[in-house]
């Protein structure tokens, strides 16, 4: 502490003067500070880099057309590559399904939260409503998959769908949706809070109704924000790992019922992973395409969504 | 005989292999560490196959394995100049079991197994096992390929070792397996003994080939699916490493070993393998007693030891 003090008073001392001590300061706080903005990006290349090349040989060993084109996916079981099909469409099936059904949850749930915080509830009620939707953002994802195998899918086998499977791909994805609530909601309702009071007081002289300035006027002006966050949310969506590993199941089938068993890319690479199989064995490698294949979803996906921000951002 | 270990060894043992054996050691290595609690012991449940590829690497100490090491592993630790002895400890029966509320399935046979099990099997519903039982999936729960107990269930109930359908609910984790068929009607799934006899509130074994899963129907071997578990005990960690040797000693000290073993749901061997197995260690004897095919010279594990010698 005291010395802190001292180094205070020191630099106070010397703050019109010209000093090479002070230069190199300032440049060493550039340097560090450029260094933390380069560290993410040299981490994203090297990423890609062993990611892609281990991705290589496997496709040496799989064709990539056999990779896109077969139906099944029995890489555990296989001992050489011709013995085995490697159809990843099923894990990205897999992965595509639990994504549409937890957006079907948590976009419309999220924006309407996002909405009620921002143009409907008072100032008292929003200080510890957003608070309290952000502490879901905190909920370890494993919990979240354990609260999906022992409560949501016991509950719809015991009431509405007494022909659910005990791993099943639609608990996992609706508690994948909630879980993605707080991100929807906390994320376009600071785009909605942003949107100038005076487009809506505009609108209000014009005779609008309160439903009609939040859903004809607010909601449209913010909506590059809004979309952000549903992107935010599907890419935390393919991405979830824990949740499917844990209620999902692991079996690799290609399926449109939501009451069986699925495995995502995710939950197959948890599962390759938890075992020790042998560094460069070919159910090793093929965790790797798998990887790719999901960088390359989100990649496209990051992309779309930062096209659609710019192109229709409004500017006040 | 190392008595309890002496009390005074301190060192780390790394042990992995089978998740059916686990249970066996993580108790043997509690009970060893409350006299010997400077020794650190880390028991891995990765899975028989999974618990050789570090060992025959000089990684771990103790292997654990619910089948005898194969042609491939012993090739792996020769060219690592790793040797071992192999020591019997238990005996398992795999079960089959399906959910309690299951009530059409009483017994099934070898060879309805393999119609379910083998590669590309057709079985969809349980109908298609026998015409009598319901119109219902059939839902199948079962070991990776990482796991002894898929090595063994193959070779035993398909005819080739590693030959299996797919497109089954596949874990490692045998708590998985049992959560999902305790909480599945149509569930079946298949696992070690032990998983079973601990959760026969919810889980339901069924005879194969008419002979009930039970201590006495695995100890006789009349059970199709009994099974030796056995320890690998790498005979370099062995001289290197002080806490390896009264550690094993410690895990089949005559009175210890039965105890451990039935307290883990498992089937003691026969008092004579027993001593047989310990004289195995004490004598330092390295290799497998099994033949290159997989089998048991002399027909069981009291003979093939003796005539290991």
């Amino acid at each position: 502490m005291t010395v802190e003090t001292r180094q205070g008073q020191g630099s106070g001392q010397n703050l019109w003067r010209e000093s090479r001590a002070r230069n190199v300061r300032e440049r060493l706080v550039r340097v560090v500070l450029r260094a933390c903005a380069y560290i993410s990006i040299l981490t994203t290349f090297g990423i890609v880099f062993v990611l892609f090349g281990e991705a290589f040989t496997f496709f040496q060993d799989v064709s990539i057309v056999r990779f896109l084109t077969e139906t099944q996916w029995t890489a555990g079981f296989a001992t050489t590559p011709e013995d085995g099909e490697f159809g990843i469409i099923v894990l990205a099936w897999a992965t595509i399904f639990s994504t549409i059904i937890a957006c079907v949850v948590a976009l419309p749930i999220g924006l309407g939260a996002a909405i009620y915080l921002s143009e409907y509830a008072s100032a008292g009620l929003r200080r510890w409503l957003k608070p309290a939707l952000e502490i879901l953002a905190g909920v370890p994802t494993i919990v979240y998959g354990f609260f999906a195998l022992t409560f949501v899918t016991p509950f719809l086998q015991g009431t509405i769908l007494p022909g659910i499977q005990i791993y099943n791909i639609l608990s996992a994805s609706l508690v994948m949706g909630v879980m993605i609530i707080p991100t929807v909601a906390s994320v376009s309702e600071d785009a909605i809070y942003a949107v100038p009071r005076g487009l809506r007081e505009g609108a209000y002289a014009l005779g609008a109704t309160k439903r009609e300035v939040a859903t004809k006027v607010v909601v449209p002006a913010a909506i590059s924000g809004i979309v952000a966050s549903f992107v935010l949310g599907i890419s935390r969506a393919v991405g979830e790992t824990m949740i499917m590993a844990v209620a999902a199941g692991a079996l690799a089938q290609l399926t449109v019922n939501p009451l069986e068993s699925m495995q995502t890319m995710t939950a197959y690479i948890v599962q390759v992973t938890s075992g020790e199989s042998p560094r460069g064995s070919l159910e090793y490698e093929t965790i790797f395409a798998v990887g790719a294949t999901l960088f390359v979803m989100t990649l496209l996906l990051n992309t779309i969504a930062y096209w659609f921000v710019r192109r229709f951002r409004e500017v006040y | 005989m190392g008595g309890s270990g002496g009390g005074g060894v301190s060192g780390e043992i790394a042990i992995e292999g089978s998740s059916t054996v686990f249970p066996i050691t993580q108790r043997v290595a509690e009970s060893f560490n409350q006299d010997n609690p400077d020794v650190n012991i880390t028991v891995g449940d990765a899975g028989t196959s999974e618990g050789f590829v570090p060992f025959c690497e000089g990684e771990t100490e103790i292997s654990d394995a619910s089948r005898p090491i194969e042609a491939e592993e012993i090739q792996a630790c020769e060219e690592n100049g790793v040797e071992y002895i192999e020591v019997p400890v238990a005996l398992d029966g795999i079960s089959v079991v399906t959910n309690t509320q299951n009530d059409w399935a009483q017994d099934i046979t070898l060879e309805e197994l393999k119609q379910i099990w083998e590669p590309d099997s057709q079985v969809e519903n349980w109908s298609d096992v026998r015409s009598e039982w319901p119109d219902q999936p059939i839902n199948l729960f079962g070991p990776g390929t990482e796991s002894g107990t898929f090595d063994f269930f193959t070779e035993e109930v398909n005819g080739e070792e590693g030959a299996s359908r797919t497109n089954y609910q596949a874990s490692g984790d045998d708590n998985v397996l049992v959560q999902g068929v305790s909480s599945d009607p149509n569930a079946m799934g298949y696992f070690g003994y032990s998983y079973y006899a601990e959760n026969q509130d919810t889980l339901k074994a069924l005879p194969v080939d008419g002979v009930p899963v039970n201590p006495n129907t695995i100890s006789s071997a009349e059970y199709p699916l009994s099974r030796p578990l056995f320890i690998y005990v790498s005979t370099q960690a062995l001289e290197e490493n002080e806490a390896v040797g009264p550690f094993v000693e410690f895990y089949l000290q005559d009175g210890n070993l039965t105890q451990f073993v039935e307290e883990s749901d498992y089937v003691a061997l026969p008092g004579n393998t027993e001593n047989e197995t310990r004289a195995q260690f004490e004598d330092r004897t390295t290799g497998t007693i099994y033949t290159k095919q997989g089998k048991l010279p002399g027909g069981d594990i009291e003979s093939a030891l003796k005539q290991s010698k």
